[in-house]
């Protein structure tokens, strides 16, 4: 290896680190404001005793997390019971790479001066030309940890919750696949930057949300359901299946679980905006590359405030509504969305 | 499938205004009471925690007379009554109450002991925080109720609406 390459390597591990440790900052961060947003809806403070505004309040619950005691419920299979937290969170977390954060890669300032070549940094771990379908492939191999702790849990709440997760994710991202298509067809491309540069004409116009509002509700609703949140968070259930496939998890096992289905909730919100609100596009985004950091962070808060005001606002879904609205609903929608996007893209090419 | 069609815009609709009620409530002020740092408004005729009284003069208003103990339907109330001699006048009548204990365990803030009493000596007023650390503590010694107790983290309200009707209380 030559000094350029062992360079290049050593910036991309610690950019993987630190998007993953931002991840997991952001997990926690949400966790706040999610409960601080949600206190507002039903007209509460939130959490404002540690600290001031409770902003330490995440730090406060991963220190209890941390310092609580590991039990391993008798009966159990061990090393699945182990590994199945992680199993769920790895995913969440890898399915980020493919993100785009901003248009082009920067050059680290000083670098030309200490190495002798200017070092580059991209904004995203990888912009691999399929990444529409990694995205997909990622997302469905959060279902694995979710049912591999519900089954080896040993409890018949675990094992209803991740049969029903495991369901309710394999049904959702059917619709979510179909929906993505349309976007595909339109765009030629399952490049993530590309999709993104696609949408960046005409003032905000061009983004996909405006273009296929169908396509992006169906994505929007599906993600709901594929990362387990409310109204479709019947992974859960508290009223009736106690705490679902993480019924005899405690203490940072459960942490994991709990962090995962956070950090699906930013993936989610993310890829939504990358997606549909134009990703890192924005006003003078062309001459201010770095610009577009702020903006892609701004959009991803946005589509997080949505998710939590979806959860202040419908109650749960009934498990088989849930999937009748799936393969009774969306399926046939995103169906026809892609069937009427088609006719149009042909008859536009005539 | 027209019946259908229907019942989705419908079901579009309400979803957006449910959607549009909560962000309504997401833009008004939260209506928690921050209770240590801000004060309860209580009603005046809120009934809280007991206090004995005295007179301008700072005689007691209590006589010992052991009617307020008769009258508890929990029987939390221990009165035991001594004499008032000419060098020890503690109250205006013949006896006083050499020990009056109330348990604030056993209380249920009936406000019969307030009703009973022939002197208007012992008052409910408007303290509710009565939590202590050690359950002896919640045995209220008659030293403890004689002191003037108005706690900061209590404010009462004057705009208690008194209805002109006869009944429980008034004439």
């Amino acid at each position: 290896m030559n000094q350029q390459q062992i360079i290049t390597l050593t910036v991309e591990v610690i950019k993987a680190g630190i998007i993953a440790t931002g991840l997991m900052l952001g997990f926690a961060a949400m966790t706040l404001f999610e409960r601080k947003v949600v206190a507002r809806f039903t007209l509460r403070y939130g959490p404002n005793r540690v600290s001031k505004y409770g902003l330490l309040q995440p730090i406060a619950d991963m220190l209890k997390m941390f310092f609580k005691e590991e039990v391993i419920p008798g009966q159990v299979n061990r090393l699945v019971y182990v590994i199945a937290p992680g199993l769920s969170l790895i995913p969440a977390i890898m399915a980020f790479a493919v993100v785009p954060l901003a248009s082009q890669p920067f050059v680290i300032p000083f670098t030309e001066q200490l190495f002798g070549t200017p070092v580059e940094v991209a904004p995203w771990i990888a912009d691999v030309n399929v990444g529409l379908l990694y995205v997909l492939a990622i997302g469905s191999l959060g279902t694995y940890g979710v049912v591999l702790g519900g089954w080896s849990s040993n409890n018949k709440y675990s094992l209803l919750g991740g049969l029903r997760t495991s369901a309710q994710m394999i049904s959702y991202e059917l619709p979510m696949g179909v929906a993505l298509l349309s976007i595909v067809l339109m765009a030629g491309s399952l490049q993530m930057n590309e999709l993104v540069k696609m949408q960046g004409s005409v003032w905000g116009l061009g983004w996909f949300i405006f273009v296929q509002p169908i396509a992006f509700l169906i994505f929007f609703i599906s993600g709901l359901a594929e990362a387990g949140r409310s109204p479709f968070d019947l992974p859960e259930t508290e009223n009736e299946l106690i705490g679902g496939f993480a019924t005899e998890y405690g203490g940072m096992k459960f942490g994991l679980f709990f962090g995962a289905e956070y950090i699906h909730a930013i993936v989610l919100s993310s890829i939504t905006a990358t997606l549909f609100l134009g990703g890192w596009n924005g006003p003078f985004v062309e001459q201010v590359p770095l610009l577009g950091l702020v903006y892609f962070f701004l959009k991803v808060v946005f589509m997080l405030f949505v998710v939590v005001w979806v959860r202040a606002s419908i109650p749960r879904v009934r498990f088989d509504k849930l999937m009748k609205f799936c393969w009774k609903f969306l399926l046939p929608l995103s169906v026809i969305n892609l069937a009427v996007t088609a006719l149009v893209i042909a008859l536009l090419r005539f | 499938m027209i019946n259908e069609v229907k019942d989705v815009l419908h079901g579009s609709v309400e979803l957006a205004r449910a959607m549009g009620v909560t962000l309504k409530y997401f833009f008004t002020k939260p209506v928690t009471n921050q209770f240590p740092d801000e004060p309860v408004t209580v009603y005046p005729r809120f009934r809280g925690r007991h206090v004995l009284k005295r007179y301008e003069n700072g005689l007691e208003r209590c006589i010992g007379c052991s009617l307020c103990a008769a009258a508890c339907p929990t029987d939390c109330i221990y009165v035991e009554a001594a004499e008032n001699t000419d060098e020890d006048r503690r109250s205006p009548g013949e006896r006083y109450a050499k020990t009056y204990e109330i348990n604030m365990l056993r209380c249920i803030f009936c406000g019969y002991c307030a009703e009973a009493c022939p002197t208007e000596a012992i008052v409910l007023e408007h303290d509710f925080a009565l939590a202590e650390y050690n359950r002896w503590d919640a045995v209220y010694t008659k030293e403890r109720l004689l002191e003037p107790h108005q706690p900061k983290h209590i404010t009462i309200r004057d705009d208690e609406v008194y209805l002109d009707v006869p009944g429980w209380g008034t004439k």
